[in-house]
């Protein structure tokens, strides 16, 4: 395309149909315990 | 809704219902800030903006855009999932694990009473350490994987149960099914070669205190006799690290206040010292104390948050290895709309244990008795309580239905929303600034990797 690049294609769409397996890490035990930070966890169900 | 930024020169744009992320032109990003909510018509768009960029380019820009709505990228729209997928009570499956209430340093910021959560000062026993194990298995079900978090207080002051808790779990992991991972957060003052070797062997993850700079630290950081704990504490944080395997993450990390809002360059004094997984995390403190930001450091904050994307643009740019925790951001993949919808699970599948075995929603809310949901003896006995966080979340909280970062902090941090915002479903709005500038900072390291051409 010439007025507009793509760098990421977004993964919320596709997984809306998964229903959470909760397998993931909770936030909040990572390093911060102050806040919220959910955009940086990994899904344990991708390899 | 599309959200449009520009930041070192470069332009931005944000899909927020589908993730994508694109870098438009000035064209195409003067039509997308002029329509965030909606696809506009190519003879709309060539009227308001034709004048600036050429009747022509905008059209063009149009099509492209529509191309992307098309595919799902561009002004997607929110879906609909079942709130019981999101909001019912889950098993608890993580548990931050309050080993010790007492602490060896006297931080002025401590949220938790330096160490005592406004209580008795007290270590956990190693028999009340495997209790908590045995509780963990069974109310984590079927789930798999079980984080344990050691916390206090300063957990190194009662190591003799961290290991015995350790041990215990070790020992029935495989015939209960459960993968433990531990983690420990530290000050450092304890550490030596015998449970530096036992940490590095057992903790998934670490996470070390540092504030930064040694007057910064030390304003804040001081052992019980008034004096500051920065020489004591980086030699053996450094110990540490040498000792610790590559495959293995850990985090130094330090809190910013009022009193330190030029927080980058304690960035780069961390840096200097030879770490690279760095963490750096707002006070949470309440508006009377002289130390707590103020809404007026908001915008020195974000400029602050804007030198550090650029010191870390500049050591990527030499080819060096540096991360900042709150500028992560996984854009491939990351975690599902239903986890991010849902948040960090505070009192619905993370839990916290208190010495005395009472178990409470997390670990900001210990002491609290009107928050305690039951103990080691009796089991949770106050699945209302565990209800309301449960069923807190993204489309609980009025503010975040228009927010561009709600998938990536999901209305934040449940105890900061309690304490600081108003009530759980009311997000603390100084948190919120910083989150939204962290998120953009953060998309402009992605570009960045991605190969834009980015100024700094």
């Amino acid at each position: 395309m010439k007025h507009i690049k793509t760098i990421a294609e977004g993964t919320l769409k596709k997984n809306r149909d998964t229903r959470g397996c909760g397998e993931c890490q909770t936030s909040c035990q990572s390093a911060c315990k102050t806040s919220c930070t959910v955009g940086n966890q990994k899904c344990e169900n991708k390899k | 809704m599309v959200h449009t930024f520009r930041q070192n020169g470069l332009n931005i744009a944000l899909d927020v219902e589908s993730g994508a992320v694109h870098l438009p032109d000035d064209v195409s990003y003067a039509v997308l800030s002029a329509y965030p909510d909606r696809l506009p018509t190519a003879d709309e768009a060539a009227e308001k903006l034709g004048a600036s960029f050429g009747e022509a380019a905008v059209r063009e820009a149009v099509a492209e855009l529509a191309e992307l709505a098309a595919d799902d990228m561009l002004y997607t729209l929110p879906e609909q999932i079942p709130a019981p997928v999101y909001s019912s009570l889950m098993p608890i499956k993580a548990v931050c694990l309050h080993v010790a209430h007492d602490c060896n340093l006297r931080c002025g910021y401590c949220f938790a009473s330096q160490g005592d959560y406004h209580g008795a000062r007290g270590i956990m026993s190693p028999e009340t350490g495997r209790k908590s194990i045995d509780f963990i298995t069974a109310a984590s079900k079927g789930m798999r994987n079980i984080e344990i978090d050691f916390f206090g207080g300063e957990p190194t002051m009662a190591m003799k149960t961290v290991r015995e808790t350790v041990a215990y779990a070790r020992s029935v992991e495989k015939e209960r099914g459960k993968n433990f991972r531990f983690t420990l957060t530290t000050n450092g003052l304890l550490l030596n070669d015998e449970n530096i070797d036992f940490i590095n062997a057992e903790m998934s993850n670490v996470v070390l205190s540092l504030d930064g700079r040694r007057i910064v630290n030390d304003r804040m950081r001081k052992c019980v006799d008034g004096s500051g704990s920065y020489d004591v504490i980086v030699p053996k944080f450094k110990k540490l690290l040498e000792k610790r395997g590559p495959d293995k993450s850990y985090y130094l990390r330090g809190t910013f206040t009022r009193e330190n809002l030029d927080f980058a360059a304690d960035f780069e004094h961390i840096y200097g010292l030879g770490f690279d997984e760095i963490s750096i995390e707002p006070v949470t403190a309440p508006a009377d104390k002289s130390y707590a930001l103020r809404d007026e450091d908001l915008p020195r904050i974000a400029e602050e948050y804007e030198r550090l994307t650029n010191i870390i643009l500049k050591l990527r740019a030499e080819g060096k290895k540096v991360n900042f925790f709150h500028f992560m951001v996984d854009l491939d993949g990351g975690p599902c709309a239903v986890k991010r919808l849902k948040g960090c699970g505070a009192g619905n599948e993370y839990a916290a244990i208190a010495p005395d075995g009472s178990i409470y929603p997390c670990h900001q809310f210990v002491g609290m008795e009107e928050y305690r949901i039951g103990s080691l003896d009796e089991g949770v006995v106050r699945d209302d309580i565990r209800r309301i966080f449960a069923q807190s979340s993204i489309m609980s909280k009025p503010k975040c239905a228009g927010c561009f970062a709600k998938y990536n902090c999901s209305g934040g941090c449940a105890a900061g929303n309690v304490f600081y915002g108003g009530g759980i479903d009311s997000p603390n709005e100084q948190a919120c600034f910083m989150q939204k500038k962290r998120l953009e900072c953060a998309l402009l390291l992605k570009a960045a990797e991605a190969g834009a051409h980015v100024e700094f």
